[in-house]
Formats: structure tokens, C-alpha cells, sequence
């Protein structure tokens, strides 16, 4: 499909730019920025409960079932994405379904490829998640991640997500929140009104 | 919109009316810029991080061209849509068709400091879309008629009591209920039927990545993904100085953009948008208006490494006591003051002079930019182009008299000492622009030469 007045400005943009940018120099080497020694699993704790979220550690899947009613409103739409968690709501696989009918979870169970110890967040993709508003649009969020998989700092972040290919991947820390009216901090803007971190190890 | 005739300091002076309200305004913001120490301080390796998120800046500016081809060839391979947009115009003109081919009438929108510069709302307003921002701060500057008073906090310069009497009147919240909590979740409740019933979404795009055609997008409120997922089409408006190398390099920028912001470690979602949603449409349009030419601007390039944190304006003296509408454009602030001219030179000559020089700016700039150097600079070049105000033309004439000729600049300091002393309205009135929220100091007995010629003799 072409689109001549669309090309012209491609062309005309990229000329410009082209003319216009200066003697290229060399992009920086990155691979000396690395977090500290510090211990992930102990500094994610802090970071995420600091900005909101809620961390509980557990031994196993068994562990997260018995916590679930303890912390959730579980007479409610309860989603996972978990075939260890299937008992303890409705498991979602990815079978393709209209993202508006989910408007009515009340809490979301998922897993995260790992957690990131300096700002408290999990990365999740599309793989894991299997629909993309499935952890935004529920009132709750629920995360498993295993201990072993918390990296200090998003330099360790990026080596892990490698270039991998996914349609679309996101860093969760905490749950939804404003401070636009007069900075004063409001958990629950849009999405989830709290994050749950189960630590499995 | 009336600002549109007003310089920055006669803009200023409306909102110094209220002096307890440029306190609030001045403490909460410097209050901001604390919370952006504390979490920078807690980094030893943050200067290191500046240094290289300013170096690889610097390599994008100077590749700019093919990292934008490489992107461009990565997205659509990815199977994004991608539109290139000349100006402001053919940019809001691509969004609009993009919305009629779809028969769309109502969009849903996430932050984007790009179609503010671009006017987009007004246009799509005029050629029938209805938009809703769904960010809470620029949900409620929408509905005060009002463009966002700073880049990261949009209605920072709004009390809560004025936003609950918003909410009453377009909400139907009760009178005089100012509570944060109960109105942010009346803004939630509205703007979920609103998520939910849009068919088009458009969003801003943080970072954009050539390597592998991906775009980031961060937010705390979840807005911009709950518009994008929801939708069929999803629309992300980015200008061409988004754009980074590699992938990897999101770890560097993603460590500085919230700790500068607000001192948060990370935003709460910093959402990467690879391909679009089975059976969903995703566009991405490219937008130069004018950064080409300060691409080209030697003295000037170095804005465009901006990686629109608003450190800056959490910071400068000028702003947190002006307000960011006393800057009469979309990005306010020290760096809107070096962006501002490059679009137009009349318009926002006034702009550069809207500060102290202090350096603070470009103190805290996570990408390294010289924002005070840049405001002297462009001061110089108003000033060569004949665009300085006929007050500060004047001024500069006077003193370059003065300065020339020794006789009326030893005459001159006599007069001026003698008006200070013994006729102190003279130079205490309205009519000297330093007068303004200043006392004239008191003047000295004698000049340095006199003193210098009297004491000279003695020895």
C-alpha cells in the first residue's frame, strides 16, 4: 500500500535528520553497571512492601492455596494462569476471548519470569500472562516468582530478558497508584489496588 | 486560550497574586525534588549512570537516521503500522484518519507531552472524536479547559478543594468533598467505563528501540495499558528523539527516568510493546515538527536528549514560584524554555530570560543536558534576531551608552546613589521591573573609583 504524501514525509524527515545530525560517535559500553552485594531476596522485600506492595514467602503451591481466602475476597471472580493453582479459581490458558470479559476479576494469580531487587518488579510477558490486561484490569494482584530468580538490578534485568521475542512484556512493581491531587498517595488508580508477591523457596 | 498574548513574567505576576498559593506551589515541588535526592543518594553509581545514559544520547543523536530506519524496518516487520508526520498538522491528521477508517468517534488517550505540543484534542475535537485523557492529572485539567501545568504532574498547580469542585460539577461528587482518596476513586470508577467502552487507544511512547522495534511506556496508574489492551486500535505518537539503540539500554534510562521524576525506584508498569494484540491494529507515528532543525542547531542539539522527567522543573527557583502556565507552552520549565524557541522564536522569546542561571537544572538532568548554558544561549541568539521585549532592548541600549563612555557611567552611578538616598520612590515603583517582589538595596556612600581615588592619595 502506498502513500505518497506519507513517503514524502519520511523522506523529507529523514533527509533532514540526516543533513542536520553530527559526526556520529560510539554508543557507551554498559557491561560495568551491576548492582551490589546486597541480598536480592531481602532488598526486593523492602523495596516492594516500601512502594505499596505486599511480599509473603512460601514453601510451596499448597502454601499459596491456604493463604489465598486469608488474604483475598475469594467468594469473587478469582482468574490464574496457574495449572498448579486450578483449584483455587478459574485457569485461564489463553484461549482467545473478548480482553472486556475479564472487567469483573477480583483477583488475578499469575507468575513472573523474575523479580528485580532494586525497585521491586516482576517481568512478566505475554507467555506467562496469556492476556495482556488480565494483570491490569483485576483488583487484585497476585504474583508467583521463584526465590532463586531475584536479580539486583535492571543491568541483570535486561542480560536475563536477552532478545528474547514476545508481543509484549511488562515491569509490575506495586499496585496502581496516583499522587495527582495534591501528591497525596492513593493505591488503586486504574488497576490492581494491591500487588501480592508469593516467593516461592 | 489568553496566554497566548502574555510574556512569562506578566504570566508570572498572575499567579504571584496569591502569595500562599506560590508557597504551597514552590514547597510542594521542592518537596518533590527531596524525595528525587533521597533515591539518588541510595545509587553510589548514579553519576555513572548520567555519564552513560548522556553518552548514549549522544551516539543516538549523531545516528539518528539509521537507528530510526532500523526501528522503522523492526516494528513493521513486528507487524506495527508506521506513519511519519512532517509537523503537528499532518501528525493530527494521521490520528484522525486513522480514526475514521475505523468509524471512531470516541478515544481514549494516555499521557503524550507530543499531542499537547501538536494540539491534537482540539483538533479531533473540531473534526468530531471526542477525547478522554485517562491520566487522573490530565483527567482533571481536561475538565478544568486548562493544558498541564508540568510534564510529570500535569495538575500540580491545583488545590484539592478546586478538583472536588470539578468532580461535583462533572462527576456529580458531593459539594465540598475534597478527599484524595474518595475522588481518585470516583475518577477511577468514570474513567473504567471509559476503558471499557473505547475502541481506539492512544499513548505516548517513553523509549523506542531500534534494535528491535519495540516501544516502552510508563505509568503508575496503569492507564495507558488499560486503554491500549482494551482497544482494537492502538495508536503510539512518539517524536523521533525517543528512540534508543539496544534493548539493554533501557536498563540505564530506566534506573534515572523515576528517580529523577519523583524519587520513585521505577514507575509502577513500564509496559514493552513489541507487536500488536491478536486482531488489534497498532500504529506508530513518528513525529519530526521541528526537531530536525534543532537536530541541526549545534548549540542546541543536546535538548533533544530530554527524556521528559521534569527534574528540572522540580527544581528551578523560576518555575516552582511562576507556575508551569506562566511558560504559555506544552513542556514548561527550563527545559520547555530551550525547546520552546526552536518552534518559534517570537513566540517564546521570552522564555530563555525566565530564569536565574542558577545551574540547578542542569545539576539534576539525568541525561547530562546544559539547560542553563542552553538559556544563556538562546538569549544571545533572541537578542542578534531582534526578538528581545522593547523593555529589555531599551535597557541594553542604555547600558551599552552607559558602559561606553566613562563620563556618564561616573555621572550616571552619582545619580543613581543620590536618587537611592534621597528620593527612593524614584526607583521604588511600578514602573522598575526589578522593583517587583524585591527591595532595592541601600546605596553605598561613594563608588569604588571614588573611594579608590581618595584612599590612593593617602598612601
Amino acid at each position: 500500500m502506498t502513500n505518497e504524501p506519507m513517503n514524502a514525509s519520511r523522506d523529507k524527515i529523514l533527509a533532514a535528520i540526516t543533513q542536520n545530525q553530527p559526526a556520529s560517535v560510539p554508543v557507551p559500553d554498559i557491561s560495568f553497571l551491576k548492582g551490589g552485594p546486597e541480598d536480592p531476596e531481602e532488598k526486593f522485600t523492602t523495596v516492594l512492601t516500601t512502594i505499596g506492595g505486599k511480599v509473603l514467602k512460601v514453601k510451596g503451591f499448597d502454601e499459596i492455596k491456604k493463604l489465598l481466602p486469608e488474604h483475598f475476597d475469594t467468594g469473587k471472580r478469582v482468574v490464574t494462569t496457574l495449572a498448579e493453582l486450578s483449584d483455587a479459581g478459574q485457569l485461564y490458558a489463553g484461549e482467545p476471548i473478548d480482553p472486556h470479559t475479564m472487567e469483573d476479576i477480583e483477583l488475578t494469580i499469575t507468575s513472573a519470569h523474575f523479580a528485580v531487587a532494586e525497585n521491586g518488579a516482576v517481568w512478566v510477558t505475554e507467555e506467562l500472562i496469556k492476556q495482556r490486561v488480565l494483570p491490569f484490569i483485576c483488583q487484585h494482584l497476585a504474583v508467583v516468582v521463584n526465590a532463586g530468580s531475584i536479580v539486583p538490578t535492571m543491568h541483570e534485568a535486561y542480560q536475563k530478558i536477552g532478545n528474547t521475542t514476545y508481543g509484549f512484556g511488562t515491569f509490575i512493581a506495586g499496585p496502581s497508584k496516583t499522587a495527582d491531587i495534591e501528591q497525596s498517595l492513593v493505591l488503586g488508580a486504574h488497576g490492581p489496588r494491591s500487588m501480592t508477591v508469593f516467593i516461592l523457596g | 486560550m489568553t496566554n497566548e498574548t502574555k510574556d512569562h513574567s506578566a504570566l508570572a505576576d498572575i499567579f504571584n497574586k496569591d502569595e500562599a498559593r506560590v508557597n504551597w506551589h514552590d514547597e510542594t515541588l521542592w518537596w518533590i525534588r527531596a524525595k528525587r535526592d533521597k533515591a539518588v543518594h541510595q545509587l553510589p553509581e548514579w553519576e555513572d549512570l548520567r555519564e552513560t545514559a548522556s553518552r548514549i544520547k549522544h551516539n543516538v543523536l549523531s545516528n539518528m537516521s539509521s537507528y530510526l530506519q532500523q526501528f522503522e524496518a523492526n516494528a513493521i516487520a513486528n507487524g506495527i503500522t508506521v506513519h511519519w508526520a512532517a509537523d503537528a498538522k499532518e501528525h493530527n491528521q494521521i490520528v484522525l484518519s486513522l480514526l475514521q477508517k475505523h468509524s471512531v468517534t470516541r478515544m481514549v488517550k494516555s499521557k503524550s507531552m507530543l499531542t499537547e505540543e501538536c494540539h491534537l484534542n482540539e483538533y479531533l475535537g473540531e473534526n468530531g472524536v471526542d477525547v478522554i485523557d485517562s491520566d487522573l492529572g490530565e483527567r482533571i485539567v481536561q475538565l478544568a479547559h486548562e493544558p498541564p501545568s508540568h510534564i510529570v504532574l500535569p495538575c500540580i498547580h491545583k488545590k484539592k478543594e478546586e478538583i472536588g469542585e470539578l468532580f461535583h460539577q462533572y462527576l456529580g461528587t458531593p459539594a465540598g468533598n475534597a478527599d484524595p482518596q474518595f475522588l481518585t476513586e470516583t475518577a477511577r470508577h468514570h474513567l473504567r467505563e471509559t476503558f471499557l467502552t473505547r475502541r481506539a487507544a492512544l499513548t505516548g511512547v517513553n523509549f523506542a528501540i531500534a534494535e528491535t522495534g519495540e516501544f516502552v511506556v510508563c505509568t503508575n496508574e496503569g492507564n495507558a495499558d488499560m486503554g491500549a489492551h482494551l482497544a482494537d486500535v492502538h495508536i503510539a505518537s512518539m517524536g523521533f528523539e525517543k528512540i534508543i539503540p539496544e534493548r539493554k539500554h533501557l536498563s540505564v534510562f530506566l534506573r534515572l527516568l523515576t528517580r529523577s521524576a519523583t524519587g520513585q525506584p521505577i514507575t509502577t508498569y513500564s509496559s514493552h510493546f513489541g507487536k500488536p494484540r491478536p486482531g488489534q491494529e497498532m500504529h506508530i507515528v513518528i513525529v519530526d515538527n521541528g526537531r530536525s532543525v534543532q537536530l541541526g542547531r549545534e548549540e542546541f542539539r543536546n535538548s533533544l536528549k530530554c527524556i521528559r522527567c521534569g527534574a528540572c522543573m522540580n527544581t528551578c527557583p523560576v518555575y516552582r514560584r511562576s507556575g508551569g502556565h506562566s511558560y504559555h507552552n506544552a513542556i514548561s520549565g527550563p527545559i520547555g524554555a530551550i525547546l520552546a524557541p526552536n518552534l518559534d522564536m517570537e513566540k517564546y522569546a521570552d522564555l530563555p530570560f525566565a530564569s536565574t542561571l542558577c545551574g540547578s537544572c542542569s545539576n539534576v538532568c539525568p541525561v547530562k543536558i546544559d539547560i542553563h548554558d542552553q538559556l544563556y544561549k538562546w538569549r544571545q541568539v533572541i537578542v542578534k534576531n531582534g526578538y528581545a521585549t522593547k523593555t529589555k532592548k531599551a535597557g541594553m541600549q542604555v547600558m551599552t551608552l552607559t558602559l561606553s563612555s566613562p563620563t556618564i557611567y561616573h555621572v550616571g552611578g552619582k545619580a543613581g546613589r543620590w536618587f537611592m538616598k534621597h528620593v527612593p520612590f524614584a526607583v521604588n515603583n511600578k514602573l522598575n521591573p526589578w522593583y517587583k517582589q524585591r527591595d532595592m538595596p541601600e546605596p553605598p556612600k561613594e563608588s569604588f573609583g571614588e573611594w579608590y581615588s581618595k584612599n590612593r592619595k593617602k598612601s
